[in-house]
């Protein structure tokens, strides 16, 4: 199916129709798997013990929490360039389920550095970054909010979008621009990972079952805001129809 | 679970659980609030352009 295709949004409801159980049962699966492994499988880490298991929730979490704001930042060149009418809807329906998964990296984030760093949190570049990932979600769910019509809304959180992209090569280097008590990159490295397979091996399933996750939630929060928009044009049409004519405003005016 | 860190570990894990099945429900009563509100603005006689040609 080509991409000009799913333009119409009633064939990408219909599809979003066809795909949802099947992605949801793959969803369930794989995190039924990520759990066993994380719980069954994976030995204690050498030097951090038990908490090597929070690896296999933050790293997919944090790893989300980028691709997410990049494929907005794809939808946005969607919205501004080609005018693709699922764009924007891609994009404002990322933005909730983004700011989740970059809550979700920080929180167990927090909880793994008080007992391996000592301190739940510190002002370094690769938190800080991360966090102002989380602000940016925040903001940009406030602009769509806060615009009524959602084809100026769009046009104005593509641009904040591609601006806020920036941020996204400094969380992934600040670990080797800037000395951080964070440990630099170990999974997607030119060099091939530094993880053993014992512990690389749950981390991948669990990736994969937060990307399983995210696929499904996205489209169905993308159909929801199609719904949404179809909501919005019944209204607008229901006011048109109980608004007299014009011309019989007028008259009633002169009479 | 008998971890000296178990507490870290069953917090991330219920944190991440919890936000996940928050998304869950958001996505869920969402779809089934605009469908209820599309099914009342259909009862009304409201219809969308594109519905009424085809």
């Amino acid at each position: 199916m080509a991409l000009l295709d799913l333009a119409n949004p009633t064939r990408f409801l219909a599809l979003v129709q066809r795909a949802l159980p099947w992605l949801a049962l793959a969803t369930a699966v794989l995190f039924a798997a990520a759990v066993h492994f994380a719980f069954f499988v994976a030995p204690d880490d050498y030097q951090q013990g038990g908490t090597v298991r929070i690896m296999f929730i933050h790293v997919p979490a944090a790893w989300l929490s980028m691709a997410c704001y990049a494929m907005m930042a794809l939808a946005s060149l969607g919205t501004l360039v080609w005018r693709h009418p699922l764009a924007d809807v891609s994009a404002k329906a990322a933005a909730p389920i983004g700011a989740a998964f970059t809550f979700v990296c920080l929180a167990t984030g927090s909880l793994w550095g008080r007992p391996m760093w000592g301190t739940w949190w510190i002002w370094d570049a690769r938190l800080t970054s991360e966090l102002v990932l989380l602000i940016m979600y925040l903001g940009l769910i406030a602009l769509w909010r806060s615009v009524d019509d959602p084809g100026r809304a769009g046009r104005a959180a593509a641009v904040l979008t591609l601006v806020g992209t920036i941020n996204l090569p400094i969380i992934k280097f600040s670990v080797d621009w800037w000395n951080t008590l964070h440990q630099p990159a170990s999974v997607i490295r030119l060099g091939g990972p530094t993880i053993h397979a014992s512990i690389l091996t749950p981390l991948i399933v669990s990736a994969l079952a937060f990307t399983a996750l995210f696929v499904t939630l996205h489209l169905a929060a993308m159909r929801n805001e199609v719904l949404r928009r179809r909501v919005r044009a019944m209204r607008l049409m229901e006011a048109q129809r109980e608004m007299p004519p014009a011309g019989a405003q007028a008259a009633a005016g002169a009479g | 679970m008998s971890d000296p860190h178990a507490f870290f570990i069953l917090a991330s894990y219920a944190i991440t659980a919890l936000t996940c099945l928050g998304l869950i429900a958001w996505v869920v009563l969402d779809h089934r609030r605009q469908r209820a509100v599309i099914a009342d603005l259909e009862a009304r006689g409201v219809t969308r352009r594109s519905g009424r040609s085809s």
